[in-house]
């Protein structure tokens, strides 16, 4: 106890006088001054720290934009054009608020697929992915009730659309969507609990983050090559070394999103939601954000299965498209990590990466135009079966298969050897062509 | 991350796709594409012509405000076209409002002020429909935002009238034909022609400049912020960008001693 | 960084630390550019303050009429006085809580315009209809504690530490004003 009443001496003395009641100066000192990184992490490891940036955006706009709007179906489109033309900044917070969610799935999504590239779910790292594919979907929930805050056309009829797949399930299912709407159809008492609702999720993400950067920090980073550092030569302290090359990432993706948000603010944006939701009027097409338009493509591509009204295919195929990615770190079986040693994992990866993207496009056409004018019976429902069959194929037989059957190039001996080979110009033959790059990636 | 082989790929891919978006293009809607115009708020350093929302402003009052409303903006907000304290009062001071109750309960009538939101042509939609042969006059305030092609298609439907119909297409009793309104067949009757309405600046009043200009003050109508959010953009992405060139040095400065 | 100043030489490590404060100044500048918005959303929107001046029309208002119009949120007193309200408030005694001459108070001897609301706690005094109590000087009595005005709007007697306050306003025509 006489060691602690000296300790409160000096300003460092406080320091240790707090640190050795709560450990927050040397847990931080620990976790991100020391973190032993892997000294090769190229570009694509910055969206993680983008994605904490955007997620302490969006908390913070959207609490001031909590300050001033109204969810009441009757006030609620006026007091967000009343922010846009009448509070001090308004329009600024919004529209950072509104492409702030954009850019969010963009960079998760970029996120997500550097995770599937270079393995970053295989095992010891199955939970901190789990708690990734968590944070998607509370993402994705969250996004959706925001979208319906501001009260539009598309507002109202995505909120119809989106709450009445639960009518898919079997006997309960139209009690259950009277239920979420809290009425006989989406009204102020949806508008309210969502407004509720998305005012709550993002801090069950903060915490599930939290929960993610545990985990990271059990078991490591993974990086570009896929191996684990062996010793110290193959790590770097986390600060200053990528602090530094994450604020730089941070520094150029600003420019980019600003860019958006004071130039083209409506770039991501649907013309139709600046129309006030009319319960009589469906709008010609329901889109969905952008983001969610794959997931949308294969709602609405899977038929009918045997007894399984196509309703309820889809509903099943959506989420059951999200729900997979729990599975990956067991349906690749791969013993290595980096799709850099695996020639042929390589290109399905890329076509997977094509097939999302095709997903997409397909989410936001009418199912049944032709996709080429030259070719009228194929239509975009088609393309939509096949896109979203190749999804589940990859997932299900192409992961399993290439696990068993791929020979993997000869991985080097470890980081160091990799990154500090190509200087002298030799290194070892897999990683000679790939080491430089890598850093520029 | 990827080979030589694989960009070809994802060029391949993209090579696919883009004829479906043309083929997309030819087929969404059957409404005839608007012309594209110029406007002096295009781009990234395009302002608002305040003579041309002042224009727009006028012909909007004497013939557009008859049937549509402007809900969300208020007579002060006319500042924002460049009219002074007491023309925006001379403008609001020229409708009733009514205000009330007073000390007896009772509502009456006063001259409108630059607080009030700009006058409503009707009470109610019911009034609305019952006064347009069912039709409900749309509120125009987002209208350049609510529709792709902005003002252009303002101006397309204002200047859109007059055409005969193909052959096969009947257009219904009582309204109009227009190529440009989704369905080609509109309730609007023709709302503007030559000379309706006369310019203080002397601008002769074509039907065409006359849409134009009601267009561009619906542009601004729909976002006032415009002007305000590119000025401030050239500063604050100029300021990033150095900001980045500086992150840019530092990570070198700070990587060197490792490679 | 106290690693790097033992492996480099001097020279090159003030190039390096001006490159660092740079960087750190002007990403500071930026973080602090970037919190002006968020606190100038906290200041009154352009729709509140567009209620924040009252225009009023005196021409209705007889001699010795009071009336009560809502600025801000607060009921302002406006009261035609007549010629013995004007001579008595002309004339304060000595010793008064908040000594203030009338002419102090008003732009045009008729015409008293103040904020209605007791300088005590807040309460709003009586006086305004016909048949309110005054008070012991003609003027406003708030029943909350009981303090007295005069009619210029002073306090006389009570606990209330300050005369009515006279907002902001300016005469637009003679027979009208506009508050704030």
């Amino acid at each position: 106890m006489s060691a602690h009443s000296i300790e409160t001496g000096s300003g460092g003395g406080l320091v240790k006088w707090i640190d050795s009641r709560l450990p927050i100066f040397s847990y931080m000192q620990k976790e991100y001054g020391e973190y032993p990184a892997p000294r090769n992490f190229n570009y694509w490891w910055n969206f993680g720290a983008l994605a904490m940036f955007l997620l302490v955006t969006m908390i913070v706009t959207g609490l001031w934009l909590a300050m001033q709007y109204t969810p009441h179906v009757d006030l609620a489109f006026d007091s967000v054009q009343r922010i846009m033309r009448d509070v001090n900044s308004g329009w600024f917070i919004r529209l950072v608020h509104v492409n702030g969610g954009s850019f969010f799935f963009i960079v998760v999504y970029i996120h997500i697929f550097r995770g599937m590239y270079y393995g970053s779910f295989k095992a010891p790292r199955e939970l901190l992915w789990m708690l990734g594919v968590i944070i998607l979907l509370l993402m994705m929930a969250t996004a959706f009730m925001g979208y319906v805050l501001p009260w539009g056309q598309l507002s109202f009829w995505g909120a119809t659309v989106i709450t009445n797949l639960f009518s898919a399930i079997p006997l309960v299912g139209d009690s259950i969507v009277t239920w979420l709407w809290g009425g006989f159809t989406v009204d102020n008492p949806t508008l309210n609990r969502f407004y509720a609702l998305h005012f709550l999720l993002p801090f069950l993400i903060v915490g599930v983050v939290g929960l993610h950067v545990v985990a990271l920090h059990v078991t490591g980073s993974n990086n570009p090559l896929g191996i684990e550092p062996k010793s110290q030569q193959d790590t770097v302290p986390f600060h200053p070394y990528y602090t530094v090359k994450d604020s730089f990432g941070l520094g150029v993706f600003l420019v980019i999103f600003a860019a958006v948000v004071f130039f083209a603010p409506d770039f991501f944006s649907e013309p139709e939601n600046y129309e006030k939701a009319d319960f009589l009027k469906t709008p010609e097409e329901i889109v969905p954000e952008w983001y969610f338009l794959p997931f949308f493509a294969i709602l609405r591509s899977v038929p009918a299965i045997w007894f399984v009204e196509a309703k309820l295919a889809g509903v099943i195929a959506m989420f059951g498209s999200i729900f997979v990615l729990f599975a990956l770190p067991w349906l690749d079986t791969a013993k290595v990590r980096s799709g850099k040693f695996r020639p042929i994992f390589r290109w399905f990866f890329l076509i997977f990466l094509v097939d999302c993207l095709l997903l997409g496009f397909v989410g936001g056409k009418p199912p049944n135009s032709p996709v080429f004018e030259s070719i009228e019976s194929f239509e975009f429902i088609d393309l939509g079966r096949i896109t979203t069959a190749w999804y589940f194929i990859h997932f299900f037989i192409i992961l399993p298969l290439l696990g068993r059957f791929e020979r993997p190039l000869p991985l080097p001996d470890s980081i160091s050897a990799a990154v500090l080979g190509s200087h002298s110009g030799g290194g070892p033959a897999a990683s000679g062509a790939t080491a430089k790059p890598m850093e520029k990636a | 991350m990827l080979g030589r082989l694989q960009i070809a790929f994802v060029g391949l891919a993209a090579m696919v796709a883009s004829p479906m978006v043309g083929a997309m293009a030819a087929e969404a809607g059957k409404a005839r594409e608007p012309t594209e115009l110029e406007w002096s708020f295009d781009g990234i350093f395009g302002q608002f012509d305040r003579a041309e929302l002042q224009r727009g402003f006028h012909v909007f009052n004497q013939v557009c405000a008859n049937c549509h409303s402007l809900e969300h903006i208020a007579y002060r907000h006319l500042s924002g076209i460049g009219l002074s304290e007491d023309e925006i009062k001379a403008i609001a001071a020229e409708v009733e409002v009514t205000d009330g109750p007073d000390e007896f309960g009772d509502n009456f009538q006063r001259p409108g002020r630059p607080s009030d939101p700009y006058r409503h042509p009707f009470d109610n939609e019911q009034q609305a429909r019952a006064a347009n042969g069912g039709a409900l006059p749309p509120d125009l305030t987002l209208i350049t935002k609510a529709r792709p092609a902005g003002p252009d298609y303002v101006h397309a439907v204002l200047t859109g009238y007059g055409e005969a119909p193909p052959s096969e297409f009947e257009v219904t009793e009582g309204k109009d034909y227009n190529p440009y309104f989704k369905t080609w067949t509109i309730a609007m009757a023709e709302p503007l022609f030559e000379d309706a309405v006369e310019y203080a600046d002397g601008t002769e009043a074509s039907v065409d400049q006359m849409s134009r200009d009601v267009s561009a003050f619906l542009a601004w109508a729909a976002e006032p912020e415009l002007e305000r959010r590119k000025q401030t953009g050239f500063v604050v992405v100029a300021f990033l960008i150095i900001l980045a060139g500086l992150l840019y040095a530092s990570k070198r400065q700070m990587w060197a001693k490792l490679h | 960084m106290t690693e790097q100043v033992q492996d480099h030489d001097g020279h090159d490590e003030d190039r390096r630390d001006f490159l660092y404060i740079a960087t750190g100044a002007f990403a500071a500048t930026i973080g602090a550019a970037a919190i002006w918005p968020f606190i100038d959303a906290w200041n009154p929107s352009a729709d509140v303050l567009a209620q924040a001046s009252t225009e009023v029309d005196l021409g209705a208002i007889e001699e010795g009429q009071s009336v009560t119009v809502v600025w801000r949120g607060k009921p302002v007193f406006i009261r035609h006085r007549t010629g013995t309200e004007i001579s008595s408030a002309d004339e304060p005694p000595d010793g008064l809580p908040d000594p203030q001459s009338d002419g102090d108070r008003v732009l045009k001897p008729e015409w008293l315009v103040v904020v209605g609301i007791c300088t005590h706690l807040g309460c709003v005094p009586l006086g305004q209809k016909v048949g309110e109590n005054r008070g012991e000087f003609g003027g406003w009595f708030c029943p909350c504690h009981g303090s007295h005005y005069d009619t210029s709007g002073r306090i006389r007697k009570g606990p209330a530490p300050r005369n009515l306050e006279v907002p902001e306003y300016a005469f637009l025509t003679d027979t009208s004003i506009r508050i704030g």
